[in-house]
């Protein structure tokens, strides 16, 4: 069994490794001021917002030539993600808001509409 | 649905009567926790599909998935290395792919600024996207952090589906239908955008959600969408920020660290006014 790209797993993970670690080991209690920890306290919803748009309206294909292109998409997804924010805003309930975005593709792409 | 106190990690019925607010949050996380499962399952097989259509052995795409865990560098470099690429190429996409992760660890350090920093180094390596939303949102109903909930968030709803998954995929390979058929790809969006709601407790945090959502796409039609997460992420809250406080009507009060939500049962929160919520 090859292990060849085993080193390659290593470079990635101490690639990513110090994006997730840095700010989790240099903070100390109380050390932060409050303007930045009121900023902080706003990246939450502005990037779990970020990521879900993205992934939605957004397609990214790798070309031959390893260049990333992105594309603008519409599709069934978008209703399907809309149908989640309802859902969660109105009953709070993020299971029922996946469920009901996961059947409403997979409904629509059954019967061959997507 | 109802969980027995054990399954949540809290104290035996003879046990001191266990925090009701952190029974309800804990019960929240467990049950928005099992969409994430699912979303972390499915991306884990299509990933493990993709590894071994690309040659990966067994081994080397679990590598990724354990040491690398992150989806979005996985699925690059599982097409760059079928490409051939170079590794110096590979290791720079993965750094600019997961530089959001600095986001998520900014945004969690106060939460965690008082824990040892050997705990804080094995959490960091677990640190993702659904770790980061889900813990996120677990702790800001809270108004603290929970130990508990980050392990669930970052281990049980997506370290072992993730890596389940990818082994299922380089081991089953093409006897596996497509999850895509059954709309498991709307899943990570759909969560992502449900625990952003689930974060904004007024103006402030709907302006900020709202611009990063809108200037994400922008960029990433420009660009890329690594590079539109990370804007959106980083100007979004300076935006919501804008938003004068006077005009903000926070569900919590304000306050530099999230507090608890009073929806849950247990919480003593009081408004800015002093007026029981």
């Amino acid at each position: 069994m090859s292990l060849d790209l085993v080193p390659l797993a290593v470079l990635m993970g101490l690639a990513t490794y110090p994006s997730r670690a840095l700010p989790l080991l240099l903070s100390r209690t109380g050390r932060l001021r409050p303007a930045i920890l009121d900023y902080l306290r706003l990246v939450g919803p502005a990037v779990l917002a970020a990521l879900a748009a993205a992934n939605t309206v957004v397609q990214v294909e790798t070309l031959a030539d390893g260049a990333r292109v992105s594309a603008f998409h519409v599709g069934i997804e978008w209703l399907a993600v809309l149908a989640c924010v309802a859902i969660v805003t109105w009953r709070r309930n993020l299971l029922f808001g996946i469920v009901a975005a996961v059947a409403l593709v997979a409904g629509v792409r059954a019967v061959g509409l997507a | 649905m109802p969980y027995p106190d054990a399954v949540i990690g809290l104290p035996a019925a003879s046990s001191p009567s266990p925090d009701p607010a952190l029974v309800a949050s804990r019960r929240r996380l467990v049950l928005d926790g099992l969409g994430i499962i699912a979303s972390a399952a499915g991306f884990g097989l299509v990933y493990g599909l993709s590894a071994r259509a690309a040659g990966f052995s067994l081994v080397e795409g679990s590598a990724m998935s354990v040491i690398v865990f992150a989806g979005a560098a996985q699925f690059a470099a599982v097409g760059y290395v079928l490409g051939g690429f170079s590794w110096l190429g590979v290791v720079l996409l993965t750094a600019f792919l997961n530089a959001r992760h600095l986001l998520y660890s900014a945004a969690l350090s106060p939460y965690l600024a008082d824990r040892p920093r050997p705990l804080r180094a094995v959490m960091a390596h677990l640190l993702t996207d659904e770790a980061f939303a889900l813990s996120a949102a677990h702790f800001r109903r809270l108004g603290r952090a929970d130990l508990w909930g980050y392990w669930y968030a970052a281990i049980v709803t997506t370290f072992i589906p993730w890596n389940l998954a990818t082994i299922a995929g380089l081991l089953l390979g093409g006897a596996i239908p497509d999850p895509s058929r059954f709309g498991i790809d709307v899943v990570f969006p759909a969560a992502m955008a449900g625990l952003a709601v689930a974060l904004v407790a007024g103006r402030r945090e709907a302006v900020a959600a709202i611009a990063a959502a809108l200037l994400a796409v922008a960029v990433s039609l420009a660009w890329d969408p690594a590079a539109g997460i990370v804007v959106g992420g980083l100007i979004g809250p300076a935006l919501g920020r804008a938003v004068p406080i006077r005009a903000a009507r926070h569900r919590y009060p304000e306050s530099p660290l999230p507090l608890a939500d009073p929806e849950l049962p247990g919480s003593a929160l009081e408004d800015a006014e002093g007026d029981p919520r």
